[in-house]
């Protein structure tokens, strides 16, 4: 039965590594300071035990330089926990340039995964060995989490927002995959499994889905069907701002603010424009809150960043264009 | 050979209305104590069907919903209607005007009152619990708790509501008293360090129970009228709720061990026969710890897509809070060096509550650590944390001060062996309890799930088998203090040889605490204490 049960869990991403370096350095610390504390007290409750029924303790005075030394000393000791800490957070929280972006939506109980390219699962995330993939995840209900102990790394995914995280799998197998914010009923049974997979392999496997072509094209389509197409041209002349080059770039609203145009402004915008409107133009657009669901959103999303980037950054192995109607498979 | 009084507070009046209508605060800590006792035990079977049926990684003793309610009643019962109730309320009422040679609070009404209002509050907690239940953590995060679940809500977060107001009254009845009713002589530097502690949890009461109250209140107005403060469909952020909540719910993690470090200080003192090695480090601590407390609230939030920044704050003040907490730890060790240490039973609790504490201390370092509690959090290393915290520091608290102070409660005193053998055992079934879960945590088994992947089953059957002895171990002081009611030895005044205005007069103390008011000429620690002196 023991042999089964493993005491310190597999690291399989580039910042596992540094999570459990940290986590020595705080075991050997705590051991430290745990020891410390239970040896000084089992001796003295030893050594100065009472031997007679009326005896007193010695006071004993004249603790100012005790007590500032070990005031100080976990102070400092703190700091180092502190900005090592922190140190991993901001590499925890900055993905790097260039990642391949997959999409999730929890749901009660269960993981939708959207792939860019169209492929779609359930419960289970297929990503390739070595690269960065970042994940941007919201829900369509209440709170869950995104958790993979084996990478390190776990983000709430909230609804009506967007979250990321992002990691780099270093060693192909399957992970767990859990739902680490409390969701209700089936909380325990929102789990899934991570496929890490060498990146060939990866390459068969993704060939194997998506009858409806990228998640681009999907957003592209739709795009048309809401007649979005009918404001915003890709001309100048429509009555909404063009979209062509918008993602990653910055804009000025009515009232002089500036915005970078993220994942999460291109969701408000869609769903609430008249939360923000851009200099120029009327705030004439209707809201689609309640209109299209998280996954058209996405896809939505998906369409309005393949105009900024004509060669998916996220395919370069492939030749399909964002637009193009379905995949030559 | 001690002999018994014969005009005391439990023989003051013995009808009924003597008891309900009391005024005497000595009575009121006994009703607390029936109260906080039977929740207690309420909220502990909760936590034993929860491990017995986490010994098996499949959900099958329980259906998931049970098990989900099992887990939100344990955390409500025990947080709100033991933990934070239990050393004021029972101890503090108990001994705040004994302590400053007064005869009562100063509104002793009020404490009734507060009584009164804490029962309500159970029993609307009671009422959801028997008619369904409540299932959305104890936390109650929306937008779960205020449009997805469909169990108890409002009655549950009534409960807390009102019960907030018990808390409140009480603390403000220990402000004003500690402030206006000392005895002459009984100055801020002579006072017992219990008090300064009490009096540091009683100013975190009054600031953030409010908090707390307003909170459930937005959770039942949301689910009523739809306002939509956390609905992101219509402008709310279910995150809001989450600052709102641990705004109270984290310095309410000091509300319930600031007064057990208050404990701590009496018994280590008491069974050392010293004074506490730098009282005044140890009393400004729990100042401190009262106001730091109150800005850590981020660190809950870590994953919750709180800015970086903010978490970045949030985790260096964390680190601050554990200061003043590590500084009492070194002053209490510093205590025992030359005492003349006693192995009674409380000393057995303090000892177990350094230990605890002090490993319950340390992983909250890995907790405050931003990215890794990027791992941590919301798994079973949280869970052990707390419980450190909480049951390790608060419970050894609370079971150490009513072995010590039991003589004067009752005028009896304990079996002093078996004493020894439960607070072994529990501090044994705690260890085999929690431990475990340190390394579930970081292996990543997420808190709140009903099954678990099956190669974390022998750590759980661990955690479940340690379960079984910490129950036992809870059930011995039941059994031999309501024995000794009847049973025990004559206690006598001070049968430690303690200081402290309680140990001067008689055990039980007469419903007027003192016949003559007493007037304080030293510190609170001063060892041959002026009894011992008399009995040398």
């Amino acid at each position: 039965m023991w042999s089964g049960t493993p005491l310190f869990p597999q690291g399989a991403s580039t910042i596992a590594g540094r999570v459990d370096a940290l986590y020595f350095f705080l075991l050997a610390v705590s051991g430290f300071f745990g020891l410390l504390i239970a040896g000084l007290v089992v001796f003295f409750a030893i050594k100065y035990r009472r031997r007679h029924p009326n005896a007193v303790g010695t006071e004993v005075s004249g603790g100012l330089a005790l007590e500032i030394g070990w005031t100080v000393l976990p102070f400092l000791i703190s700091l180092i926990i502190f900005f090592w800490g922190a140190n991993i957070y901001f590499a925890m929280s900055r993905p790097p340039d260039e990642t391949l972006n997959i999409y999730a939506v929890g749901k009660q109980w269960m993981w939708n995964i959207q792939h860019t390219d169209g492929t779609r699962e359930i419960n289970e995330l297929h990503v390739p060995v070595g690269r960065a993939v970042r994940m941007i995840m919201t829900s369509e209900d209440v709170l869950h989490d995104f958790s993979i102990p084996a990478f390190r790394v776990k983000a709430d995914v909230i609804p009506g927002r967007y979250t990321q995280i992002w990691f780099e799998a270093t060693k192909p197998g399957r992970y767990h995959l859990f739902c680490a914010e409390y969701c209700g009923t089936r909380h325990s049974g929102m789990t899934g499994q991570v496929v890490v997979m060498k990146a060939a392999d990866y390459q068969t496997w993704l060939s194997g889905g998506a009858p409806e072509g990228s998640l681009a094209s999907v957003g592209g389509k739709l795009f048309g069907d809401l007649a979005c197409n009918t404001c915003h041209r890709p001309d100048s002349r429509g009555r909404g701002p063009v979209l062509a080059g918008l993602f990653g770039h910055t804009v000025q609203l009515q009232g002089g603010d500036i915005v970078t145009v993220d994942e999460q402004y291109l969701r408000e915008s869609i769903l609430q424009p008249s939360a923000k409107i851009t200099a120029g133009y009327q705030p004439v657009m209707p809201a689609f809150q309640g209109i299209v669901s998280e996954e058209q959103l996405l896809a939505l999303i998906e369409y309005v960043k393949s105009l900024s980037t004509p060669q998916q950054q996220t395919m370069p192995a492939r030749p399909d264009t964002p637009t193009s109607g379905g995949p030559a498979r | 050979m001690e002999v018994f009084p014969t005009h005391h507070y439990l023989n003051d009046g013995y009808g009924i209305r003597s008891w309900l209508l009391t005024r005497d605060h000595k009575r009121i800590a006994l009703l607390y104590l029936a109260a906080i006792t039977f929740f207690f035990f309420i909220g502990g079977s909760f936590a034993v069907l929860m491990r017995i049926d986490l010994a098996t990684p499949a959900g099958d003793l329980v259906s998931d919903d049970t098990y989900n309610e099992l887990f939100t009643m344990h955390g409500i019962v025990m947080v709100f209607f033991f933990l934070i109730p239990a050393i004021p309320a029972v101890l503090g009422n108990f001994l705040v005007p004994l302590m400053i040679g007064a005869k009562d609070l100063a509104f002793p009404k009020l404490n009734l009152l507060s009584w009164y209002i804490y029962i309500l509050g159970g029993l609307f907690t009671l009422h959801a619990l028997v008619t369904g239940g409540v299932d959305t953590g104890w936390t109650m995060y929306a937008p779960l708790s205020t449009e997805f679940s469909t169990t108890r809500v409002i009655p549950a977060a009534l409960g807390i509501f009102i019960t907030g107001f018990s808390s409140i009254l009480t603390a403000l009845n220990f402000i004003v008293t500690i402030h206006r009713m000392r005895a002459p002589g009984l100055s801020w530097f002579r006072l017992p360090l219990f008090l300064w502690s009490t009096y540091a949890t009683s100013v975190i009461t009054v600031l953030g129970t409010p908090v707390i109250a307003v909170t459930m209140l937005l959770v039942g107005a949301e689910r009523v009228f739809h306002f939509g403060f956390f609905d992101p469909k219509i402008g709310g952020d279910p995150v809001l709720f989450q600052h709102l909540f641990w705004f109270y719910s984290h310095p309410a993690v000091y509300i319930m061990v600031l007064p057990a470090m208050g404990v701590i200080s009496e018994l280590v003192a008491a069974f050392c026969r010293k004074p506490v090695f730098g009282y005044s480090f140890v009393a400004f601590a729990s100042l401190a710890i009262a106001i730091l407390g109150f800005l850590v609230w981020g660190h809950h939030l870590f994953v919750a897509g709180q800015s970086v920044y903010a978490s970045l704050i949030f985790s260096m003040l964390s680190f601050l809070v554990a200061i003043p907490s590590a500084v009492k730890v070194f002053n209490w060790t510093a205590t025992m060096y030359k005492g003349a240490i006693s192995w009674q039973t409380p000393m057995l609790y303090a000892i177990g509550f350094i230990g605890l504490f002090t490993i319950g201390g340390l992983t909250g370092l890995f907790l405050a650590a931003i990215g890794m509690d990027v791992h941590l959090t919301d798994t079973y290393f949280v869970i052990a944390h707390f419980h450190y915290i909480m049951v390790g520091g608060t419970i050894m608290g609370y079971l150490g001060g009513l072995h010590y102070w039991w003589p004067k409660i009752s005028g009896r005193l304990y079996p002093e062996g078996l004493a020894r053998l439960a607070a072994g055992i529990i501090f044994v079934g705690f260890n085999l309890t929690f431990f475990p879960q340190f390394i579930l945590g970081y292996l990543g088994m997420p808190r709140r799930y009903h099954a678990y992947p099956p190669e974390f089953q022998v750590l759980n059957v661990l955690s479940s088998a340690g379960a079984s002895i910490l129950g036992i171990g809870y059930l011995l002081p039941m059994a031999y203090f309501a024995w000794s009611l009847r049973y025990g030895k004559v206690a006598g005044s001070n049968p430690f040889g303690a200081t402290g205005l309680e140990w001067t007069t008689t055990s039980p103390p007469p419903t007027e605490n003192f016949a003559v008011t007493p007037i304080v000429t030293s510190g609170p620690y001063e060892y041959p204490s002026p009894v011992e002196k008399h009995v040398a």
